[in-house]
């Protein structure tokens, strides 16, 4: 069975949360709709598709559209060497959804990342605390409104920190624009 | 019997006797046993352990004796990005190292944050504690951070030392 069957399968069994797959470049993706669903999906792709090993659970902000989330499971079979795709969408109001650490134990600090960074909560995950910024840091640094330079925070005998000088900066290139002197870096502040 | 007396010129005591200034002995037994305290925080630490194997022999200087406990260290060797979240671990550790002591600032990172203009670094250690010298590069070779570790056995060697001996250091002069 190859890599498209299997993804059929799991689609054929989910067929109203699930669509796709769709495929790009070699890789197969399937679309979720329903964020809720996320745990049986993956439950029954880990017992009975074999997708044993959960690569990476990720989060894109697609800020100024809606739903604004996107978060991403990269998962993997060991035996049958298969990768499989899924993608769910979250609403910033809604910011939650329920934790895959039930299925795949390694979940747990990937979703802590995703919350530490992006500020996406994953209900029933057993110890959701900021896993790379201190405990009591203010902000989700990853988030596209956040600025590259920082914002500054004081907690006082644990951590600090200070906006950074960029001189200008941050300089981000425009790729896709029509000539060279477009596509160069050029100094871009996203609106706070 | 007649006693005689040596008067002048000693030959027995003269042979062994150099004449200097106490600090300036002082501050040369101090040069030539600076310990460094290795704060190895990211990729400069390996070029610090090249430093300290056998190809470029730091304990030429009498640095070798890379001491983790800052109880027993003079120089403490920032090597490498301090992040926010180790700044005030690394102010701790400083802080328990005991006088005299010296800080160098290993590397682009350690020095103003090099590349890293984020909200996760710290834009150079002497943010928070008093740097004595500034290595550049991104790392520095092993020659270049000799270099640096000869050039604080100058200063050391330069320093008023029994004028400021019952003064505070640095450290604490700020407090």
């Amino acid at each position: 069975m190859n890599a498209l069957d299997t993804a059929k399968k799991l689609g054929d069994k989910f067929p109203e949360a699930l669509s796709g797959p769709t495929e790009f470049r070699g890789e197969l993706t399937l679309e979720v709709a329903d964020p809720e669903r996320i745990v049986e999906i993956c439950e029954f792709a880990k017992k009975e598709l074999g997708f044993d090993y959960l690569v990476d659970v990720s989060s894109v902000d697609n800020y100024g559209n809606d739903p604004r989330w996107t978060v991403v499971y990269l998962l993997y079979g060991i035996a049958s060497k298969q990768y499989l795709r899924l993608v769910t969408s979250v609403s910033e109001e809604k910011s939650e959804l329920p934790t895959v650490t039930g299925v795949w134990r390694t979940a747990n600090w990937h979703e802590r990342e995703i919350y530490d960074m992006m500020g996406i909560r994953f209900r029933g995950h057993p110890d959701l605390r900021r896993i790379i910024m201190w405990e009591g840091y203010p902000y989700f640094p990853l988030r596209k409104d956040f600025p590259l330079a920082g914002k500054p925070s004081e907690m006082p005998d644990v951590a600090f920190s200070k906006t950074a000088p960029l001189e200008g900066g941050p300089f981000v290139t425009s790729p896709g624009a029509k000539d060279a002197v477009e596509r160069e870096p050029r100094v871009k502040t996203v609106e706070t | 019997m007649q006693e005689t007396t040596e008067m002048g010129y000693n030959t027995k005591v003269e042979d062994d006797v150099v004449v200097t200034r106490l600090d300036a002995a002082l501050n040369w037994f101090r040069k030539y046993s600076i310990w460094p305290m290795p704060m190895g925080l990211a990729c400069c630490a390996i070029e610090l352990m090249g430093t300290g194997a056998s190809r470029y022999d730091i304990s030429r200087f009498g640095m070798e004796v890379m001491r983790f406990s800052p109880r027993q260290s003079d120089v403490m060797i920032v090597a490498g990005t301090v992040t926010y979240k180790m700044a005030l671990s690394v102010k701790r550790i400083y802080d328990q190292m005991a006088e005299p002591k010296w800080v160098i600032a290993m590397g682009a990172c350690a020095s103003t944050g090099g590349m890293y203009r984020s909200y996760a670094v710290l834009q150079g250690v002497d943010n928070i504690l008093p740097v004595d010298l500034y290595v550049a590069g991104c790392p520095p070779r092993p020659e270049a951070l000799l270099d640096a570790l000869l050039k604080l056995q100058n200063k050391v060697q330069r320093e008023p030392l029994l004028a400021t001996l019952k003064k505070p250091g640095p450290a604490l002069a700020k407090a």
